[in-house]
C-alpha cells in the first residue's frame, strides 16, 4: 500500500518531458533570449568566424556539443561543486571536453579537425557556455540544463549562420557548406557590369554590423525587447 | 551529507580529484588515439607531396600512389649536399634516432624551422617520376600572420622551373590569408622561373594583386592578405636557394 502511494507522489511531481516550461527553455534563446543579439554574449566568436558559411555551421555544431556535455556534467555535479572555485570547475570541464572532442575528430574525422583547429580554442573561451553552467546548470536538474544547452546553443547557431549567410555572399559572392565546398552564387555577367565583391564585408567590423542589423530587424518585430527610457 | 562543502579540505580534496580524473581520461585518449592521428598525419603529408606534382588524390589513397610516384628520398645539409638517401618503405623514426638518418621522410621540417639554425637542419627532398620525366618536390615551412604556413613546392628536372605548388596553413584568416591554399593560388606558381635573365637566382616574387602581370618571376598575392603572400614569398626564397647547390652538381656530373 504505501509503495503505490509513494508512487503517485512521484508521478504528480514530475512533470512531462516537454511541459510548457520545458519548452520555454528551448524556445526562448532562439528569440526573446537570444544570446548574441538580447545577452549580447560570444559576440567574439560570432566576429571571428562569420566569413564563410561552412565554418559557422562547424562552429555551431562543436557549440551544440560542449554545451549539452558542460550543462549535463555540471548539473549531475551541482551538489559536490564547491562553490569557491566553482568557476575553475566549469572551465576545467568545458576545457576536458573540447580537448577530447577534438581528439578524437583528429583521429577519426582528420578533414573535419583541421577545419575546427582554429576554433577549439574560441569554443573553450565563449562566453555563452561559462553563462549558462555557472547561471542555470548550477541550479537546474539535468533535463532542464540539457534543454537549455540545446535551447542556447541553437540560439547561438542560427545567428551565427545568419551572419555567415550574409557576409559569404556579399564579401565571397558565393556559398559553402561542410562537404560541399563553395558555390558561386553571383554569376559572372555581373561582375563583367562592374559588380564587385565587397571586402569589408570579409573584415571583422562589418560583422558587428550585421549582428546590429539583426538585432535591429529582431526589435522591429518583437516590441517587448525593447527597452522603456 | 556529513561533509562541509565549503570547508578548505572539501575544497582543496575536490580540486585534486578532479585534476587527476580529468589528467587519467585526457591521459589515456591521447596515448590510446595517438597511432590513428600520426597515420592520419602521414597520410596528409604524403598528400600534399603528390598535389605538389598535380597528382590529386584522396587521403586513403595517399599511401599506394605515393609508392607509385616517389622513386627517392633524400636529404640534403645546409650547403646542399646529399647526407642522405633511401627508397622502398618508408621506415619509421626509433628514439634517440636523428630524423633524417632513419628516413627522409620524418624530418619535421617545422620543428626544425622552429627550434634549429638553418646550418644545422637538414632539408629533404622527394624525387619522384610522373610520365618518365623527374621532379623534386622541395618542403618549404614559415610564417603567415596568425601562426605557420608551409607547402611543397616541386620543379622540373632542370631544377629552374616551378611545376607545381601545395601549400597549407595552420590558422590564417578565412577569405583572407587562407586562400594560399586555395588551387586558384596554387596553380599561379606553375611554370614561374626561379632564375632570373642572368642566371641569377631569384625566386619567385609574390606581389601585391593585379602587379605580377606575365613576369616569369612573380605572381599576384592576396588582397587583404598581405602578410600572409609575403610569408609565401619568404618560405619560397630562403628554402629553395639552399637546394641551388645541389642542382648544380647535378648539372656538372
Amino acid at each position: 500500500m504505501a509503495e503505490t502511494v509513494d508512487q503517485d507522489i512521484e508521478k504528480k511531481e514530475s512533470e512531462p518531458l516537454l511541459s510548457k516550461k520545458n519548452r520555454k527553455l528551448l524556445t526562448d534563446p532562439l528569440d526573446d533570449d537570444n544570446p548574441i543579439t538580447v545577452q549580447v554574449l560570444g559576440i567574439c566568436s560570432a566576429l571571428a568566424i562569420t566569413v564563410q558559411v561552412q565554418q559557422a555551421v562547424i562552429m555551431a555544431l562543436s557549440v551544440v556539443f560542449v554545451m549539452i556535455g558542460g550543462n549535463l556534467l555540471v548539473s549531475l555535479m551541482r551538489n559536490v561543486i564547491p562553490n569557491r572555485i566553482r568557476i575553475i570547475v566549469q572551465l576545467v570541464i568545458v576545457a576536458a571536453l573540447v580537448i577530447l572532442v577534438d581528439q578524437i575528430l583528429k583521429a577519426f574525422v582528420y578533414d573535419i579537425s583541421k577545419a575546427l583547429s582554429v576554433f577549439v580554442g574560441l569554443i573553450i573561451s565563449n562566453c555563452i557556455i561559462m553563462g549558462r553552467l555557472e547561471a542555470f546548470a548550477l541550479g537546474n536538474k539535468p533535463w532542464p540544463s540539457f534543454l537549455d544547452a540545446i535551447g542556447n546553443a541553437a540560439g547561438y547557431g542560427w545567428i551565427l549562420i545568419a551572419v555567415a549567410v550574409v557576409r559569404e555572399l556579399f564579401g565571397s559572392g558565393s556559398f559553402s557548406l561542410p562537404g560541399l565546398g563553395q558555390v558561386t552564387l553571383i554569376p559572372e555577367a555581373f561582375y563583367n557590369f562592374g559588380y564587385m565583391n565587397n571586402n569589408m564585408m570579409i573584415l571583422p567590423p562589418m560583422a558587428l554590423v550585421t549582428v546590429g542589423v539583426i538585432i535591429w530587424i529582431q526589435r522591429a518585430r518583437n516590441t517587448k525587447l525593447v527597452e522603456e527610457n | 551529507m556529513g561533509v562541509n562543502k565549503d570547508s578548505n579540505g572539501f575544497t582543496f580534496g575536490f580540486a585534486i580529484a578532479m585534476v587527476v580524473v580529468v589528467g587519467v581520461v585526457l591521459a589515456i585518449t591521447a596515448m590510446g588515439l595517438k597511432p590513428f592521428q600520426q597515420e592520419n598525419v602521414q597520410q596528409e603529408k604524403m598528400q600534399n607531396i603528390l598535389a605538389a606534382i598535380n597528382v590529386n588524390v584522396s587521403r586513403n589513397e595517399a599511401k599506394t600512389q605515393f609508392y607509385d610516384f616517389i622513386v627517392e628520398r633524400v636529404a640534403l645539409n645546409y650547403q646542399g649536399e646529399v647526407i642522405e638517401e633511401k627508397d622502398g618503405d618508408i621506415i619509421t623514426l626509433d628514439d634517440g634516432q636523428e630524423a633524417f638518418e632513419s628516413d627522409p621522410f620524418n624530418v619535421d621540417v617545422k620543428k626544425e624551422y622552429r627550434g634549429l639554425p638553418a646550418e644545422d637542419r637538414s632539408y629533404p627532398m622527394y624525387i619522384c617520376e610522373k610520365d618518365d620525366e623527374r621532379f623534386y618536390v622541395i618542403p618549404l615551412v614559415g610564417k603567415g600572420l596568425w601562426g605557420p604556413i608551409w607547402g611543397f613546392v616541386s620543379l622540373y628536372g632542370d631544377g629552374e622551373t616551378i611545376y607545381g605548388a601545395n601549400f597549407d596553413h595552420k590558422s590564417e584568416t578565412p577569405g583572407l590569408g587562407a586562400e594560399i591554399s586555395l588551387p586558384s593560388f596554387e596553380e599561379k606558381f606553375e611554370e614561374r622561373s626561379i632564375f632570373d635573365k642572368s642566371g641569377e637566382f631569384a625566386s619567385v616574387r609574390v606581389v601585391k594583386a593585379g602587379k605580377a602581370g606575365d613576369d616569369p618571376h612573380k605572381v599576384d598575392g592576396i588582397t587583404g592578405g598581405t602578410i600572409t603572400s609575403v610569408g609565401v614569398d619568404e618560405m619560397l626564397k630562403r628554402t629553395l636557394q639552399i637546394y641551388i647547390p645541389y642542382f648544380e652538381n647535378n648539372k656538372k656530373s
